[in-house]
């Protein structure tokens, strides 16, 4: 059983005193030497039989007697205020069976500034109504009948503007999100002034939008005075504890639900509007409700990737020794702080690289467009774009091989917090896995025929991915000799489901079929994180292997008495508990739960801490290869070789598609995708048409140069996470990968054919 | 002034996955409504709603469409394929088999389209090559999977002599 511990920390200042909370489970690691047999093997997915037969019930498949469907009126412009809104006409409408807006709902808080439905709305796409009725046509026709009047206000989109002192305000007090965030450790711009070589150069990247194959959304349903939601989510208790408190609810009384999902890539980490919409629409009608947004919507108002502004400086000596790093950045929040992990594209300039002299300065800023929210590897992805596309224009300026520019430079402790990494050469294996893997050549010259030339290119990334407490699992061991696991966190479609069954079919020393485990649901799930951060493996699987430890403990010692041996002589695999030395004394696991039953055989698990005065981290490189077309310039990705340190694989196959789809989308986010708005402040592109994402033809040759070593210092697992990090390094890659081809860097995202073939036309030397 | 049209429904015969099925649908329903809502098939899933993903792809008379732009009144006296009917009872079909063992399925909401458009090329052309898989994907996006895995799932289904460019 985890012990708990609380320690009172008091204040002394007269303000609350603070709890911390430890809970040890006294489980050695599973390290290098352990033998395993169920984790590490590439088991197919426990869920694929419910997805390949179209089965699996997302948000939007729950079937409800009397079910209605809502739809969102949306802002049509960048910002107003509403002066007047009539809804009687939809009211009347036969069919509408619920009306909701900022003169009938209740006045719920939401956003730090706003309310559920507010008068002010601040970019296209903001809610103002919302409808439930019959079908999906009706509550579209009720919305054309709500009559609403705006009274349009000065709005602003982009960065650029936004800062301008005269920029129209987006609320109060102007267009700065907070003070800057300032980072310092020694004396950067003193560093910068000594160096005999810097690198000072602007880079933007653009807002690129998640387009999750399944949209946001959800069903409710209400019985009496207890809600459940079906939610297309990334956290049910985060989701459970916003919708009780917004609507005044015990938390038992709400119930969160989300079995499978279409995708969230951090878009679902958060309680968003319509959950609480659907909830308060199905009180309303009496009825049950599904409320999920199109893609319109989807494109509008559930979320993007904050466009960026980096001025990086970086200076180093002749050798190569990084001496200063410098980066002023600014971020396109959108209209709204939405909550979640934040943007933070300050960290990796003052963790990748080894250097006493780092600032770095953040700011958000507003503007009339939707709000932006984590997507994968959030701000690292911006970050990693602006510094490893300079550190390849400092190796340049220096003559210097790339690869050995990083290897000189790369960090082997957390400088923030002084402390060393527990795997302090992950990124030296990475970026030697990936050269080898690659074929990485210095004295390789760029090739090329007739219009078409190639080039290679590298980059590198850190990333956290260690997990975290508290998170808990329970294990059940049924009659039959079957095991159960309870858990309450979600499989968001990276595969959590079998990479958590693995731990506690190993575990239990029982094989993977004789294993079920339940999550994504808060009724009967005990609590677990945020699917975020790349974090649920190395938060939950220790939770996992916790309890399934506790249960086998009780298994082996209810096993003893009856093979009247002592606990410790026993062997428990495959499901057969044998007496070391006496392979002819040997029960199976069934014999053992069937003779007790119906007593139950439990575990109970929690989440050990974090080492003590160490760092957990991962990291990667990938190398890339690329053609570009100087008549057309149109980039080809033609091959990425990515090597990425996360502790022990727990099952390849599900590691090698993170990899694959990650380096999937850094290729999109590269070279295609990018949400466009006008100057009226409407979405151009707010569809997956004219917002491309990769298609099939368009997917390099991705090799994974797997580097698979358990991290024991990290946790009971020895995994670590690996879900966002590989969309990392791809971008800046790419861009150092054109460099390469044909000399012209370009440091704005997505390198897009306009982009390139003005950058190659201002290049070439003009006609004598 | 808005004005809200009067529909009237029709009837509407038509198979699905091996059944007869008799509906009275209003002219704008959308087959993908008619499936999901009326008929409880589920597996064809609304992601784009403009004919660009092919997340709702179903098979009409053996063709894949996308059921988010196909008016249920064009399916009357057709016989359309869902997810729902690829497997023989208990028995996957041979591409349903190998999306799972390649681990050709991620969040799985591309899935059902994927295997449909899938089935649909190979009864077209058995022996495809890689490249011309990928091409004839081109309408069915997938975020999670880099697609990599789902070629190689169709391509252990395809007849042998397709190549291997
Ligand atoms: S939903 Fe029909 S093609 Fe995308
Ligand atoms: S598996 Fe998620 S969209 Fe394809």
């Amino acid at each position: 059983m985890p012990r708990l511990h609380v320690d009172r920390l008091r204040s002394g200042d007269g303000s609350e005193d603070e709890y911390r909370v430890v809970e040890r489970t006294g489980l050695a690691a599973w390290d290098a030497t352990t033998a395993l047999t169920v984790v590490g093997r590439p088991y197919p997915r426990v869920e694929g039989a419910e997805k390949v037969t179209g089965r699996a019930c997302y948000a939007g498949d729950v079937r409800l007697a009397g079910l209605l469907h809502a739809r969102v009126l949306r802002s049509p412009l960048p910002h107003a205020r509403i002066r007047r809104i009539d809804t009687a006409a939809a009211e009347a409408l036969p069919g509408v069976h619920a009306v909701l807006g900022t003169h009938s709902a209740p006045a719920i808080r939401w956003y730090p500034d706003g309310l559920l439905f507010d008068r002010t709305l601040r970019f296209v796409g903001d809610e103002v109504a919302a409808v439930a009725a019959e079908s999906e046509e009706t509550a579209a026709d009720a919305l054309r009948l709500v009559a609403v009047e705006y009274e349009p206000l000065p709005f602003v989109v982009g960065l650029e503007a936004a800062l301008r002192p005269e920029a129209p305000p987006v609320r109060e007090g102007g267009n700065l999100v907070g003070p800057p965030k300032v980072y310092a450790r020694g004396d950067a711009e003193a560093a910068l002034r000594e160096a005999p070589v810097v690198i000072d150069e602007t880079y933007t990247t653009q807002t690129a939008l998640h387009n999750c194959l399944e949209p946001h959304g959800c069903t409710a349903t209400w019985d009496g005075e207890r809600l459940t939601l079906w939610d297309s989510t990334q956290s049910v208790f985060d989701v459970r504890e916003r919708v009780a408190e917004t609507l005044g609810l015990p938390e038992h009384r709400v119930r969160v639900i989300k079995h499978h999902m279409g995708g969230g890539f951090g878009s679902k980490q958060i309680a968003w509007k319509h959950a609480v919409i659907a909830a308060l629409l199905a009180r309303r009608a009496g009825r049950p409700v599904r409320l999920m947004l199109d893609r319109e919507a989807e494109n509008l108002a559930a979320g993007n990737r904050n466009a960026t502004r980096q001025r990086v400086r970086l200076g180093a000596t002749r050798d190569g020794t990084l001496t200063a790093i410098s980066a002023r950045i600014e971020q396109d929040t959108g209209a709204y702080l939405v909550g979640g992990e934040g943007s933070n594209t300050s960290a990796i300039y003052q963790t990748l690289y080894r250097c006493p002299n780092v600032t770095t300065e953040q700011v958000g800023v507003y503007t009339n467009t939707g709000p932006a929210v984590a997507f994968r590897a959030p701000g690292h992805v911006e970050g990693a774009f602006a510094l490893e596309s300079a550190m390849d224009e400092l190796a340049r300026a220096l003559d210097m091989d790339p690869l050995a520019l990083r290897l000189r430079n790369y960090a082997e402790a957390d400088q923030r917090r002084g402390r060393p990494y527990t795997t302090p050469d992950g990124l030296r294996l990475c970026y030697e896995r990936a050269a080898a893997e690659f074929g990485w050549r210095r004295d390789r010259r760029p090739s090329g025929q007739g219009s078409r030339r190639r080039g290679i290119g590298m980059a590198a990334h850190d990333w956290g991915g260690s997990g975290y407490p508290p998170g808990y699992a329970w294990v059940k061991l049924n009659g039959d000799g079957s095991a159960e696991v309870v858990t309450g966190t979600q499989d968001i479609g990276t595969g959590t489901r079998t990479g958590l069954t693995q731990i506690a079919a190993e575990e239990l020393g029982l094989p993977l079929e004789r294993v079920l485990l339940h999550l994504g649901d808060t009724a009967t799930g005990v609590y677990a994180p945020v699917s975020a951060g790349s974090a649920t493996q190395a938060t939950i699987g220790p939770a996992v292997r916790a309890a399934a430890a506790e249960a086998r403990r009780q298994l082996l010692e209810a096993a003893a008495t009856m093979l009247e041996a002592a606990p410790a002589d026993l062997q428990l695999r495959e499901g057969t508990i044998r007496v070391a030395g006496a392979p002819d004394r040997a029960l199976d696991v069934a014999d053992v739960t069937r003779r007790i039953a119906p007593h139950m055989i439990q575990g109970h698990g929690a989440r050990g801490p974090n080492p003590d005065g160490k760092a957990v981290r991962t990291f990667g490189a990938q190398c890339v290869e690329v053609e570009v077309d100087v008549d057309t310039g149109e980039v080809s990705v033609l091959r990425v070789v990515a090597s990425h340190e996360c502790g022990r694989i727990v099952n390849p196959t599900l590691v090698d598609s993170q990899v694959l789809g990650a380096v999937t989308q850094g290729v999109g986010f590269a070279l295609m995708e990018e949400r466009v708005v006008d100057a009226g402040g409407v979405v151009l592109n707010a569809n997956l048409e004219e917002y491309k994402v990769p298609t099939a033809p368009d997917v390099p040759a991705v090799v994974h140069a797997r580097v698979d070593r358990p991290d024991p210092e990290a946790n009971a697992t020895g995994a670590k996470g690996i879900g966002e990090p590989p969309l990392v390094p791809t971008a800046p890659a790419i861009a150092n990968a054109v460099f390469d081809a044909v000399g012209v860097r370009i440091r704005h995202t997505p390198l897009s054919r306009r982009r390139l073939l003005a950058a190659l036309a201002a290049h070439r030397p003009e006609p004598a | 002034m808005n004005v809200i049209p009067i529909r009237s429904s029709s009837e509407i015969r038509l198979t699905v996955n091996g059944r007869p099925v008799t509906l009275e649908v209003r002219p704008e329903a959308l087959l993908l409504d008619v499936l999901r809502d009326r008929l409880q098939l589920k597996g064809a899933r609304r992601s784009c709603d403009m004919q660009v993903c092919g997340a709702c792809t179903v098979l009409v008379d053996g063709a894949p469409v996308s059921a988010c732009t196909y008016l249920a009144v064009e399916a009357d006296g057709r016989e359309v394929l869902t997810v729902e009917g690829l497997a023989d009872g208990d028995r996957l079909d041979p591409l349903q088999e190998a999306f799972i063992e390649h681990g050709a399925v991620q969040c799985g909401f591309c899935t059902a389209g994927m295997l449909l458009t899938a089935k649909a090329l190979l009864a077209e052309e058995p022996s495809p090559s890689p490249a011309r898989v990928a091409e004839y994907l081109r309408g069915n996006l997938c975020r999670c999977t880099g697609y990599r895995k789902i070629l190689d799932a169709i391509l252990a289904c395809a007849a042998p002599g397709g190549g291997t460019r």
